[in-house]
């Protein structure tokens, strides 16, 4: 008898504010208060573990976007700090994984893996640390974290590679033991604050979206977030990373691989199409297409009519890929009739599933048993509705766990636990 | 109750640090009992120089394990970053719903430097002349969105109104800030800071920023100069004196009884420690203390750290809260839900609103 492969789940909030996002959750929800506030937090934590997902992944803000030299006020922004809100979930959920986008371009490996080393301990060895650089972020840090100062890829490489070494200080039995660690970026020695891990060590997650990224990841990524792609190129992409982990001495079990993936439902296949196409057009109100536009233009379109055509004027930037782009739409608009906002519609990103909970859950159920990905990791739109109707049809199918089988995140992943030297 | 000149009602807080101790129930055991006693808060301390958890994250895990009780971590600010610590004590009050508070502290020792290997030790005045930036830079992020900038205006897409979101430009000694935060203004819009004045150095920023202080005395002449001091120099900052609460910071040992406390210690009163005031004896002498000092105008209330915390900090809410409470002093339950309510502190007002525009511009957008 053969064992499916087990799918992994994951749901990530708030929505970076991205275009992709889709975050109607948040657009339609209460309109008063915060997004942030702690309630809105708790009833999707609650939601993810009622349907049995690996963890919940919050995402850090480090500055407010910027859009023409004033502020961007059309995409859902507001962050709070991702580590203090998981700690509080830590006491309204008692098995869901707690993973925390942490910067490495603004901060310290001392102070960032012991707070994420505590939250591991408050919450019995449920936490995860999403590695992220944002160097955009400098004008809210202390000096000393320019990225001129030092190449972003290395010093976020040593920043795991510190963080790690102060995570397994402690002896197995509990007792401190110093450190001393003399790198390119970091410099430090001393005794850490925390004994070791209830799951050995946090889990850590990466990102693949840039090529120098793909290397340190596979080098101590226990989960690789990347972009969702089609059943083929995610295989392919697969093969690729096998290949890396194996220069690493890894197995390719040792590297849980989740896109992040939007779904759209219907009760029937055209229902479904017709409330994604709803989305893309809630989404992009007049006001958007026209901000879409003036980030590509690099002008001010103000006084553009957003139900008139593309603005006939050429973007300010010369550069091929702006050309391009424009090049793109302008066919577009012209193949199809549409006006601006029509057009910033049509070229918007589609959501990656889109049908009856049947045909997502096969299909999802598809890239897991084709060996392209291991899961997914979802937006918080539609999390609901998504554990209501797809998990237990991925469940009926053996695909997905119907109970919790451990008490770790590192088990939830099927991974193991980090080999205990002394 | 009755209040007369200089004394409202009294706040009393217990720390609930536990040494050696990294998984969250026996804390939760400890803010749960100090809520059961209606406690205005507990403090939790923090310090990158000896083994234990970070402190606002044991009192985020302790906020929906509780209602009522004002949470306070200590979060130092020498080799953190402004930015981060803001909007940690900021999140705090959101998944405290408007309960948490920060305990301001520095990193004195070059042992936590070289944690960092960012800089060397720095001697204590810069410490707490940063120290000082960073409360200050705090409350501008906290009020650099205004209460209701989150607009979500479906009909315009319009998410934010960023008229109400404003840059802070703080430029300080060691570090600077554009602004504005990432965390939408807090629900207290500012968290509750607090400030152990026991240092000459700490003294100056506990005078200026804090809305809490503590003070070591071992009897009330000395409160009621440290207290004295601090509303003057609060004043002299362009404060409101009343808006400080100076509370005594009493360790307290209650695992003897009534009347046990040492020969010469003159009836229970607390006598100097290295560790600071010390008080032995029984909860009933601790209570007649506390109401005493109270009375007498010397103190807004006490921070009592037990030395055994599962022991005395049992005895302190079942024996002398009780006791207090029996006798009209201290509340029995929680008439306000924030710890500025329980602090009797007001909301502050957004330094950057403008009061009163929407009908001076009305019309003009």
């Amino acid at each position: 008898m053969t064992v499916r492969p087990q799918m992994h789940l994951a749901v990530r909030f708030p929505a970076a504010g991205d275009t992709a996002a889709g975050d109607t959750v948040v657009r339609t929800g209460p309109r008063t208060g915060s997004r942030i506030a702690f309630p809105a937090c708790e009833r999707l934590a609650r939601t993810a573990e009622r349907g049995r997902f690996d963890f919940l992944l919050l995402d850090e803000g480090l500055r407010l976007p910027e859009h023409r030299g004033r502020l961007h006020e059309l995409d859902p922004v507001g962050w709070p700090e991702p580590v203090a809100v998981l700690n509080a979930l830590a006491g309204v959920t008692t098995r869901l994984g707690l993973a925390a986008t942490a910067d490495t371009a603004c901060g310290e490996p001392y102070e960032l893996a012991r707070r994420i080393g505590t939250l591991d301990h408050l919450s019995g060895g449920r936490a995860a640390w999403r590695v992220a650089a944002t160097p955009e972020a400098a004008e809210n840090f202390r000096p000393g974290f320019h990225p001129e100062h030092a190449p972003r890829s290395t010093r976020t490489a040593e920043f795991v590679t510190v963080a790690q070494l102060l995570w397994d200080s402690w002896t197995p039995d509990g007792t401190p033991r110093p450190f001393t660690h003399r790198g390119r970026h970091f410099d430090l020695a001393g005794e850490f604050g925390l004994p070791r891990s209830p799951q050995g060590r946090p889990v850590v997650i990466r990102g693949d979206d840039c090529e120098e990224a793909r290397e340190p990841a596979a080098a101590t990524a226990d989960v690789l977030l990347t972009r969702h792609a089609p059943l083929a190129a995610a295989r392919a992409r697969r093969a690729e990373l096998g290949r890396r982990l194996a220069a690493h001495g890894r197995a390719p079990r040792d590297v849980k691989v989740m896109p992040a993936v939007t779904v759209v439902l219907g009760d029937t296949a055209a229902e479904a199409q017709e409330r994604a196409a709803g989305i893309r057009r809630q989404r992009v109100t007049p006001q958007y297409a026209l901000y879409a536009l003036e980030r590509l233009w690099g002008v001010d379109l103000c006084g553009h009519d957003p139900d008139g055509p593309l603005p006939g004027i050429a973007p300010r930037s010369g550069d091929r890929e702006t050309l391009a782009r424009v090049g793109r739409l302008r066919a577009l608009a012209e193949e199809k009739g549409l006006s601006s906002r029509e057009t910033v519609i049509e070229a918007s990103g589609r959501p990656s599933f889109v049908g009856t909970p049947d045909a997502v859950a096969a299909d999802l159920d598809a890239h897991v048993r084709e060996g392209a990905v291991d899961g997914f990791l979802l937006a918080a739109d539609g999390l609901e509705e998504f554990v209501d109707r797809v998990v237990p049809l991925l469940q009926e199918r053996g695909v997905f766990r119907t109970e919790y089988k451990g008490a770790t995140l590192r088990s939830h992943l099927g991974l193991d636990h980090p080999a205990r030297e002394g | 109750m009755g209040v007369s000149y200089g004394r409202g009602p009294l706040h009393l807080a217990a720390a609930v640090d536990l040494p050696d101790c990294f998984g969250a129930e026996p804390y939760l055991e400890l803010v749960r009992l100090a809520e059961r006693g209606g406690l205005d808060f507990v403090t939790l301390d923090d310090s990158f120089a000896r083994p234990g958890p970070d402190a606002l994250a044991v009192l985020s895990r302790a906020a929906p394990a509780t209602r009522r009780i004002g949470l306070v971590p200590t979060v130092t600010t020498t080799h953190t970053e402004p930015f981060r610590v803001q909007a940690a004590v900021a999140t705090l009050d959101w998944v405290s719903g408007g309960r948490a508070g920060w305990r301001i502290g520095v990193s004195a020792g070059e042992g936590e430097a070289r944690l960092f290997g960012r800089r060397p030790a720095a001697p204590g005045p810069d410490l707490w002349d940063e120290a000082g930036e960073v409360a200050d830079v705090a409350a501008r992020l906290w009020d650099s969105w205004e209460d209701g900038a989150e607009i979500r205006d479906l009909p315009s897409g319009r998410f934010l109104d960023r008229d109400k979101l404003h840059r802070v430009d703080f430029t300080g000694a060691a570090f600077s800030v554009r602004g504005p935060s990432t965390v939408p203004r807090p629900p207290q819009g500012h968290p509750v800071r607090l400030v152990d004045a026991t240092e000459r150095q700490a003294r100056t920023v506990a005078a200026r920023y804090a809305d809490v202080a503590l003070v070591r005395a071992a009897n009330p002449a000395q409160a009621t100069a440290a207290r004295d001091e601090l509303r003057d120099r609060a004043q002299e900052f362009g404060r409101n004196p009343d808006t400080l609460r100076v509370l005594v910071s009493l360790l307290v040992d209650l695992g003897d009884g009534e009347h046990a406390a040492e020969p010469g210690h003159g009836g229970g009163g607390p006598r100097a420690t290295g560790r600071g005031p010390l008080y032995r004896g029984g909860p009933v002498d601790l209570a007649d203390l506390v109401a005493g000092w109270h009375a007498d105008g010397v103190t807004d209330g006490f921070h009592l750290v037990p030395v055994e915390p599962r022991r005395d900090l049992e005895r302190l809410v079942n024996g002398t809260v009780a006791l207090l409470q029996h006798r009209g002093l201290f509340r029995t339950f929680y008439p306000g839900s924030t710890l500025r309510e329980h602090l009797g502190l007001t909301r502050p007002a957004n330094r950057y609103a403008v009061t009163g525009r929407n009908v001076m511009t009305g019309g003009m957008s």
